[in-house]
């Protein structure tokens, strides 16, 4: 049987209809995956002020929070000496002089308002300095790279270790700087357990075994995070975790500090310059090194522009300071610099935007600037925006200082008996209860004189203090605590009344005269009385 | 799948979705976040092991752990109670003036008694313990069998006119229908509202008080002042327990109500009878 038509015979090809498909499973065109990996960042260690300042706000940074807890500070034999404590079961907060009790924690509140707005004053004016600078996550990735680089050399050198076959060296060069990334994160955990209870004695209770179970829970977890956030997920967690490089879009503007790359003066980018120079283009300063980009934590490209990824450490700008010292041009070719400047320098270098980039234009024939380019100029931070985020700050602190200073720290609280709120007694009397709450808030015991202010037929007992009727009573009040009295106050029969009046308790301590009062109401049966039979 | 759009600026596939021009790119999620993700998922399936989740329909899964927030409350409770238990126990074995002179103790015993009131005694006394007409106010200074904290003690543990407790505190006030003239009657109330008010009628009184010394003063008192080992109340003070008229002090004489309360010791234990007895003493009254 012939399967097999003869050439030649039958319709031509235009008449097949070409149907529209596409292989599902094709192997030249593989699938877009839905996630990848994380690709893997190697730093170059930077030189220059801005690598020497970022080591010094690490080095006072990391200073106050580890050795924080350890400062003594004596309150006395009734307060504890630590400097700085949150002394969660005894609801204080102490902090060098100042003692916090709960009902005081608006100035908690206070200061992260504070915090709040700082951060809006010192993004809209120097941009993400916080970011860059002071935030954890920045302070402590640093210290682990510098780890890194101590253990496995610089870029180069852990490019190679990386991409090596497994070795003994790799090994034990890994082993290493994990186990001090584990150190690290330990003694980071384990400092934040110190701002709860007393220093010495957990530090000893936790080296021994003794102490509670969530002072183990909570440095494992703080020691966890340390170690994953700040060694394994670095900048992963700047770029998908942290909301504030969302928020920061909002926050600045065109005066705001950027880390920038001055393209006016930078392009056309070339590696070789000279030999472009010399055939009659233009060129740049970029000599397309990439020292900006080797040493960038986040692993980005500040030539590409402000971006969300740029936490603004500004090493770049030390990489590339670094270079054109060495080739003889002018720093600042990354700097930072408003897009105010940047756009005026771009209008020069353009010539308002009609042509491409000609760096003749910005430049002497000496090499320099001309007059007409904009710098930095230190008078642009002081603008209404910057002041009134400053004005705000301000006024919420001076508030917490005033409220600091002004601040009773003897009170008294007064809770009148709603069930009963008067008692007949069988002279005729008419009796009402309160509980009175004295709060003393310095840890000194004091004595305290409680007493009344109107009704001047009535008198008081209290319970447990006396039982014979008076108007004044001294009452012990242990150092740092609050003491609740029962009161009860007898208005004798036939004392005209209004069946509420209003009087006062009066705290005051016997030896300070510190006074506080609280209004008071005395119930009485009224009209009732008279006609009760 | 609509056609692929290119953003012109990244050069990445954007997901086609388009608001007011602006497209979302579809760049691809970092393996770690999908590895949270299906970390969640594993969570999620072994926390259904181990806890009730799924809904059934007289119920729900139990799971392996055996969890129920009404079995941690009783824990709870008895984890409480457990900790009271020294405190009770020492609450039992102290006397109650002790009890009063140690602020610790009397404090633990006016917070136990104020419950077990709330709990037991809140019917007929009221919430506030301020009583209502034919049950005593607690927080006065009127006692009916005594306001000190033994005499209250033994009221609550006995009660007043119960009908079992061979302890419990009786007395009976006579019928004086059967006993005094119908004027007497009239003149013995006229009497014993004049002590603390006005009478309706002045002229009764002064037969009134003869009367009274023929027939009262052996219980209420000389001076009407009562007499609390037999429970005669005061009648030269403010406080009136079952009436509020001169016509129902006559009733009270001629056919007189008695008020019963049961004994709490054998339904309480002796424990929170203490601790009642130091709650009401501390509510203002107390001797």
């Amino acid at each position: 049987m012939n399967l097999y038509t003869a050439p030649g015979v039958g319709p031509d090809e235009s008449s097949v209809e070409r149907i529209d498909v596409k292989p599902v499973h094709s192997p030249g065109k593989p699938r877009e995956p839905l996630y990848e990996k994380r690709k893997k960042i190697f730093p170059k260690r930077a030189e220059g002020q801005f690598r020497r300042f970022k080591w010094l706000v690490m080095l006072i940074t990391l200073g106050i929070y580890y050795l924080t807890p350890w400062i003594r500070w004596d309150r006395g034999p009734f307060a504890p000496d630590q400097a700085v404590l949150v002394d969660l079961a005894g609801r204080r907060f102490y902090f060098f002089f100042i003692e916090i009790w709960p009902q005081e924690f608006f100035f908690v509140a206070g200061l992260l308002v504070m915090a709040g707005f700082g951060l809006f004053l010192l993004t809209s004016a120097v941009g993400r300095a916080w970011c860059g600078y002071t935030c954890p996550q920045t302070v402590w990735v640093d210290l682990f790279l510098a780890v890194e680089g101590f253990v496995e050399g610089d870029r180069n050198a852990r490019i190679k270790l990386d991409a090596a076959p497994w070795s003994f060296n790799k090994i034990w060069k890994r082993v290493a700087k994990h186990a001090i990334w584990i150190a690290i994160a330990i003694a980071t955990g384990g400092a934040w357990i110190f701002y709860f209870a007393d220093a010495p004695s957990l530090a000893f209770d936790f080296v021994t075994g003794q102490a509670a179970p969530v002072a183990y829970s909570t440095v494992a977890i703080l020691t966890g995070t340390t170690y994953v956030l700040g060694g394994l997920m670095r900048e992963q967690v700047c770029i998908y975790m942290c909301p504030w490089p969302r928020i920061q879009a909002a926050m600045l503007d065109e005066n705001s500090l950027v880390v920038t790359y001055n393209d006016w003066r930078g392009e056309p980018r070339s590696r070789h310059a000279k030999k472009a120079a010399a055939a009659g283009q233009p060129v740049g300063d970029c000599v397309d090194c990439n020292a900006c980009v080797a040493v960038c934590p986040m692993g980005i490209d500040i030539r590409d522009g402000q971006q969300l990824a740029c936490i603004t450490c500004a090493l770049c700008i030390d990489a590339c300071d670094g270079v054109m010292d060495k080739i003889g041009k002018p720093r600042g070719l990354i700097a930072y610099a408003t897009l105010n400047e940047y756009e005026a320098n771009m209008a020069l270098a353009t010539n308002g935007g009609t042509t491409a980039i000609e760096p003749a234009r910005v430049r002497k024939p000496d090499g320099w600037f001309i007059d007409a380019v904009r710098h930095f100029n230190w008078r642009i931070i002081f603008r209404a925006r910057t002041m009134f985020y400053f004005g705000v700050w301000a006024a919420v602190g001076l508030g917490l200082v005033y409220a600091l200073l002004s601040r009773d720290r003897l009170e008294i609280n007064v809770l009148h008996d709603r069930n009963p709120q008067f008692v007949l007694e069988s002279d005729g009397s008419i009796r009402n209860g309160y509980t009175i709450r004295l709060l003393n808030m310095i840890p000194e015991p004091r004595t305290i004189l409680v007493s009344m202010d109107g009704l001047p037929e009535a008198t008081m007992k209290i319970t447990g203090v006396t039982d014979v009727p008076g108007r004044l009573f001294a009452v012990q009040v242990e150092p740092d605590k609050a003491l609740a009295l029962k009161v009860f106050v007898t208005l004798p029969k036939g004392t005209p009344s209004t069946g509420a009046d209003d009087f006062r308790f009066i705290a005051e301590d016997r030896s300070s005269h510190e006074k506080d009062a609280h209004k008071a109401v005395f119930n009485t049966p009224e009209a009732k009385t008279g006609d009760r039979r | 799948m609509a056609d692929k759009h290119i953003d012109d600026l990244s050069g990445v596939e954007t997901t086609g979705h388009e608001w007011d021009g602006i497209r979302e790119l579809n760049n691809p999620m970092p393996r770690w976040w999908v590895y949270t993700f299906y970390a969640t998922i594993l969570w999620a399936i072994v926390y259904c092991i181990l806890y009730p989740a799924w809904p059934l329909v007289t119920g729900a899964t139990r799971g392996v752990l055996g969890f129920s927030s009404r079995a941690e409350l009783a824990a709870d409770i008895n984890a409480a109670r457990a900790a009271q238990g020294a405190v009770l126990e020492k609450i039992s074995n102290t006397s109650l003036g002790d009890i009063l002179a140690d602020p610790q103790l009397s404090q633990f015993a006016t917070a136990g008694g104020a419950a077990a009131f709330r709990v037991n005694c809140t019917p007929c006394h009221g919430t506030g313990a301020s009583g209502g007409q034919g049950y005593p106010n607690l927080n006065d200074d009127e006692w009916l069998w005594g306001g000190d904290i033994d005499a209250i003690y033994q009221t609550v543990a006995h009660g007043v006119r119960d009908s079992v407790d061979p302890e419990t505190r009786v007395s009976e006030m006579p019928a004086f229908s059967e006993i005094l003239k119908p004027e007497e009657v009239n003149q013995v109330a006229a009497y014993v509202v004049s002590l603390t008010g006005t009478p309706r009628q002045p002229g009764l009184v002064e037969a009134g008080k003869q009367v009274f010394a023929d027939n009262c003063a052996a219980c209420h008192g000389e001076k009407a002042e009562g007499k609390r080992d037999m429970g005669a109340p005061n009648l030269a003070d403010a406080i009136w327990l079952k009436v509020q008229s001169e016509a129902e002090v006559a009733n009270q004489i001629r056919s007189p109500k008695h008020g019963v309360m049961p004994a709490w010791a054998g339904r309480l234990g002796d424990t929170t009878v203490k601790q009642l007895a130091v709650y009401i003493h501390s509510l203002g009254g107390g001797e």
